[in-house]
């Protein structure tokens, strides 16, 4: 058995060994405390619980597919996050084409420029070619109502769902001397970390929360969360320094950034919603939120921390 | 093998509602209609009755046939097999002089059966700014011949978008169906008082508008 291999399966137990245990806490917690579905914030911890096993589960198949599998499953987390996304902007009939392009031809091409490694491609395709294409299509049918915040809109959709999340599978293009084929772990290090970052913040928010950090975004986030999340989230990328091509050191510092851009980016969304009138991104699964709500950090700190990999670890 | 076709298609357009539009239905606190009744909506596409249909679970959707134009769907083929076939329509000659029958005696006969009617009352779509046309009366004689009948309000979000008039391609946007509480036509009211009435519970039922201001 390859080093990787053994490596993803010792992962995979542990990731595996939290969720039991996770699901164990919060099914006995739903036994004492809520047993009618009362206690709301036990029904939250328990829908965030069922949302990470079909995550885990998801991610974990498209591994087992390989590089095409995970294209393929960030292909489709785009596109649903991009219908999540454009569902709640101003779009007028005369985006029709555009908004048709984005969706059948912007997200495909990105994730075939990701399949063929075609870097230079990939990483202007929706920042240039996308940015001005887009309102040609628009304005050609000359309705200008609003027409800068539209475009604005459908552009601003793309670099968040598109290009942003597609940042993720990125990560298997680098080439890192001493990590060859494995660079799916790093993968798995942004997303554990980031989504570890938001429960830990969760939770320690829940347990010692008292100051408000930004009353008017997220009522819901406190200083003592935020903290205590940022610092616990760092101390779990240092110790999982061995699934990277990090020294613990390094992990740790990686780990600190990401979680940093995980919680800003959830600020910036959260501001989006409000500003949006809205509670969830959507309804994936019905009555837990969309898939933005679960990816927005991941998709903040995915292209952070892929520059910071490339320009540093990669040839 | 006719029958097994018909719900083939049936589960087929289903599957494709679906998937173009995610939609999902949000119930009222009362839940479900209880008995068989005339889901009024509002009307800016040919996909809205699939919609509502799509939503509908099995029990309730087997019983809803929805009221919908003779010329448009018996001009083809595709047409009448999708409309007549398929989804059981009532089909009601839009102009008077081409009718053989009165379009209310139609309905409710059909309910008389025991079927519930899914009826767009502003009577053609919506292409204008305003979130709903005024309603026709003919939703009004209607009850009028069968006041015990239920009406539930059904307002269908964003499927305008999906696809505008005119356009080929479907946008995957998401939609949604919110159904209301089932309302009756009141002892001796008004034509104008019940349709005003019943434009504003379905009105009621519409999101803010999140996105189009079409």
């Amino acid at each position: 058995m390859s080093a990787a291999s053994s490596d993803l399966l010792t992962l995979v137990a542990g990731i595996f060994g939290v969720l039991i245990l996770a699901s164990a806490i919060g099914y006995v917690l739903q036994q004492r405390l809520s047993p009618t579905g009362s206690n709301a914030s036990i029904e939250n911890l328990n829908a965030r619980i069922k949302a990470w096993w079909i995550m885990v589960v998801l991610i974990g198949i498209a591994f087992v597919a390989g590089r095409i599998g995970v294209l393929i499953l960030f292909g489709f987390c785009s596109f649903a996050a991009l219908r999540e996304f454009v569902t709640l902007i101003n779009t007028r009939r005369a985006d029709h084409w555009a908004l048709a392009a984005a969706f059948f031809i912007v997200v495909p091409v990105q994730y075939y420029l990701l399949w063929a490694e075609e870097y230079g491609i990939f990483s202007i395709f929706i920042p240039v070619y996308a940015f001005l294409l887009m309102p040609i299509i628009s304005v050609l049918r000359g309705d200008t109502e609003r027409f800068l915040i539209r475009i604005a809109e459908v552009q601003w959709a793309l670099m968040i769902c598109v290009f942003c999340a597609s940042h993720v599978p990125a990560l298997l293009t680098l080439n890192i001397p001493g990590y060859e084929g494995r660079n799916v772990l790093l993968i798995a290090f942004l997303v554990i970390v980031v989504q570890l970052s938001d429960v830990l913040q969760y939770v320690w928010g829940k347990l010692f929360g008292h100051t408000k950090i930004a009353p008017k975004l997220s009522p819901s986030k406190t200083v003592e969360g935020f903290v205590g999340g940022v610092i616990s989230a760092t101390l779990i990328g240092a110790a999982l320094w061995w699934i990277t091509p990090f020294t613990p050191g390094e992990a740790g510092l990686l780990a600190f950034i990401i979680t940093l851009m995980g919680f800003f980016g959830g600020l910036v969304m959260s501001a989006i919603k409000r500003d949006r009138g809205i509670k969830d991104w959507g309804n994936l699964i019905e009555g837990h939120g969309g898939l933005i709500d679960r990816l927005d950090s991941v998709v903040f700190s995915a292209p952070i921390f892929f520059h910071i990999v490339r320009y540093w670890w990669s040839l | 093998m006719k029958a097994f076709v018909t719900t083939a298609a049936a589960a087929g357009i289903v599957v494709f509602a679906r998937a173009v539009t995610a939609v999902r239905a949000i119930w009222p606190e009362e839940g479900f209609p209880p008995r068989p009744c005339i889901y009024f909506a509002n009307h800016s596409s040919h996909g809205d009755f699939v919609l509502v249909w799509a939503v509908l679970p099995p029990r309730l959707r087997h019983q809803a046939r929805p009221v919908a134009g003779a010329e448009y769907w018996l001009k083809s083929r595709l047409n009448r097999f999708i409309g007549r076939d398929v989804f059981n329509a009532v089909l009601i000659a839009r102009e008077r002089d081409k009718r053989t029958e009165d379009p209310i005696a139609q309905m409710a006969s059909v309910i008389d059966t025991g079927s519930s009617l899914i009826l767009f009352p502003e009577g053609t779509r919506n292409q204008s700014d305003a979130p709903l046309l005024p309603f026709k009366s003919g939703i009004f004689h209607l009850v009028t011949a069968r006041p015990d009948v239920d009406l539930v309000p059904v307002w269908i979000n964003n499927l305008n978008r999906v696809m505008p008039k005119g356009e080929i391609v479907p946008i995957p946007l998401i939609c949604t169906v919110t159904f209301g509480n089932a309302l009756r036509l009141s002892p001796d009211e008004a034509k104008d008082a019940f349709l005003a009435r019943m434009q504003t519970a379905l009105l009621a039922l519409s999101p803010r508008p999140a996105g189009s201001d079409e």
